[in-house]
């Protein structure tokens, strides 16, 4: 093994941790735009939203795996019926533009994000990893949380299964058709205003349940929801919108380059990562694995 | 009186009443009003990018700050003659946008406002770590009142200084609304209703929208050294995305594409927020997330669609 590899692999893993946590926030806000085309700007404060519901059921220090369970149920509820509400708000304005759609989401970002911090305070919350992996495994030498391992594979499941989801099924199927032409979708007398609800839903319940998952990894404190918002977009735009691969491909970037920059070169992390951005964006305007040809 | 010559009287009474506001009112109100002006001139350069030119941007704080910061700087350290600052804080503006631009302006819709929000918060990001420059996180503080001209007294008259921002944001919000009338105003809104069709025209869209953004980009910087100049204070709370947001709710209550509304706009967002944050203990990003909820679904034309004569073709 490489010597700098060895030396740095610990931080890598990281990356990848918080990269399959990127790839939740993202996914959704592809998905959206790339069905909707709205930028849902409230995505980041459904992410805190999971978070905190993590610190509610399982922030006391001794919970088991129950306890997470019972987070992640909730997750799904509070996100398909905040998704579904949000889809519902944000139908009316369809046709008037991008600018009243993000500020719509932004308005509903910011009362979310007050009342959070009106319940939870202002004080940064941190969440006990369940008692059985609250350990650590040895890797390469370095001792390493083994949760932060549980988070990878709950990660790479999640995303395996959205990817069948979107990729291998027939609604995935009607989803992709309607990302790529929606009035032909609604010509062959599929309702596509059920299929945007359920998508938003979707999305939003993937955001909760990264919020439930990263908790022990990230905390909950007001200002979490815009960084992995803004992390979020940037990973939407690395991978190309619209697509689930060019989201799970952004998040992986990401996340290196943020684990690897604020390891190795912390004055400079946060630049790295819309460095990155910007050059991807020189080199391919659409997005790693962004079509071209289409410019909205 | 005819009903073409009603918006002039309009506006013709709306400048004697804006110069005669320190003769009126005490000087904590003079001072808001000087941010209420200082701020709508950001509103209104953010109304030709957005509402004219169809580049709605959520980062326009960045060369807002930047401007701020400009100005800040040259008063601590170079000199205190506010027109000077002005300049070069517009210039400083104009550059941030002339370098970040050349790539943002050739994304649309969604994607530019994903960029320019992110653009947002880098510059925010090297204002607060840029400590040697910007004074990090603390901001910075005691810069001196600007003069008028070179040698002149320090502006220390709450009225007084009003009347140069007044006089800076009526100047560069003429020459804005001159832009918007202008044959590049008419490309202006030909490439955003259709871009395509200009391109067949034989149009090149993409320096039209390079030269707008710049144009914001300098209205903006000009904004934010009348605003240090106010202030006195420059942190990165100034440039941070709450500045941006407000600006485009501005333009948003405003209504798109007519100027004059985003100065309006911009006038209710300052008030409302300097009035009732003391009372509302902490509770402001709530009662704002309402407002922002509110105006999308209420004022969908904003108060340029409370038309003082009949709706012409161009809008």
């Amino acid at each position: 093994m490489p010597a700098w590899l060895s030396d740095n692999l610990v931080t890598v893993v990281d990356g990848v941790a918080f990269g399959v946590l990127l790839f939740t926030i993202a996914v959704g806000l592809s998905l959206v735009f790339g069905i909707m085309d709205v930028l849902n700007l409230a995505h980041g404060a459904l992410y805190l939203v999971g978070a905190y519901l993590a610190v509610r059921f399982a922030g006391d220090g001794q919970a088991g795996l129950g306890a997470f369970l019972v987070a992640g149920l909730a997750a799904v509820a509070v996100g398909a019926a905040a998704g579904a509400g949000l889809a519902v708000m944000t139908r009316p304005l369809a046709g008037r533009g991008h600018l009243d759609q993000a500020l719509l989401t932004l308005g509903v970002a910011l009362v979310v994000g007050d009342l959070l911090s009106a319940r939870f305070g202002n004080d940064v919350q941190s969440v006990p990893p369940p008692a059985f992996l609250a350990g650590s495994v040895g890797i390469a030498g370095h001792d390493y949380p083994s949760y932060r391992l549980a988070v990878i594979v709950a990660g790479l499941v999640l995303a395996v299964l959205v990817w069948l989801l979107v990729e291998r099924t027939r609604v995935g199927a009607l989803v992709r058709a309607t990302v790529a032409d929606a009035p032909m979708v609604r010509a062959l007398g599929v309702d596509t205003g059920r299929l945007v609800v359920a998508v938003f839903a979707f999305g939003v319940v993937l955001a909760c349940l990264g919020g439930v998952l990263g908790a022990p990894v990230l905390g909950a404190y007001p200002g979490l929801d815009e960084r992995v918002l803004i992390l979020g977009l940037v990973v939407v735009v690395l991978g190309g919108l619209g697509s689930v691969s060019g989201a799970f491909l952004g998040a992986m970037v990401v996340g290196q380059v943020e684990a690897l920059g604020v390891s190795l070169l912390p004055q400079y992390a946060s630049f790295l990562v819309f460095g990155t951005m910007a050059v991807v964006l020189l080199l391919r305007p659409t997005g790693i694995l962004g079509r071209a040809g289409r410019s909205r | 009186m005819s009903t073409a010559r009603r918006p002039r009287a309009v506006a013709g009474g709306a400048l004697v009443v804006l110069a005669l506001v320190p003769l009126l009112v005490s000087a904590n109100v003079a001072d808001m009003l000087t941010r209420v002006l200082a701020f709508a001139l950001l509103a209104v350069g953010l109304d030709l990018l957005a509402g004219v030119g169809g580049l709605p941007s959520l980062g326009q704080a960045a060369p807002f700050g930047v401007g701020a910061y400009t100005a800040a700087l040259l008063g601590k350290h170079v000199t205190t003659v506010g027109p000077v600052q002005l300049v070069a804080a517009a210039a400083a503006g104009a550059g941030l946008a002339a370098a970040v631009g050349w790539l943002l302006v050739r994304s649309r819709g969604t994607y530019f406002l994903m960029l320019t929000l992110a653009v947002g918060e880098i510059v925010h990001e090297l204002a607060d770590r840029w400590e040697g420059v910007t004074g990090g996180t603390n901001g910075l503080a005691g810069v001196p009142p600007i003069t008028l001209y070179p040698g002149g007294a320090p502006v220390r008259l709450a009225g007084v200084l009003y009347w140069y921002v007044l006089a800076a944001a009526l100047a560069g919000a003429g020459a804005l609304w001159v832009v918007s009338r202008s044959a590049f105003g008419r490309t202006l809104r030909g490439v955003r209703d259709n871009e395509e069709r200009m391109r067949s025209l034989g149009y090149r869209t993409f320096l039209p929208r390079y030269a707008v953004f710049c144009i914001a980009g300098a209205a903006a910087g000009a904004a934010g050294s009348l605003w240090a100049a106010q202030a006195r204070f420059v942190s990165p709370a100034d440039l941070g995305f709450e500045v941006s947001a407000l600006a485009l709710l501005a333009v948003v209550i405003g209504g798109r594409g007519s100027l004059w509304g985003a100065a309006l706009g911009a006038a209710v967002v300052v008030l409302v927020r300097e009035a009732l944050s003391p009372q509302l203990g902490g509770r402001g990003p709530l009662v704002l997330g309402l407002v922002f909820v509110a105006a999308v679904y209420l004022l969908p034309r904003g108060f340029a669609g409370i038309r003082l004569r009949r709706p012409r073709s161009i809008a």
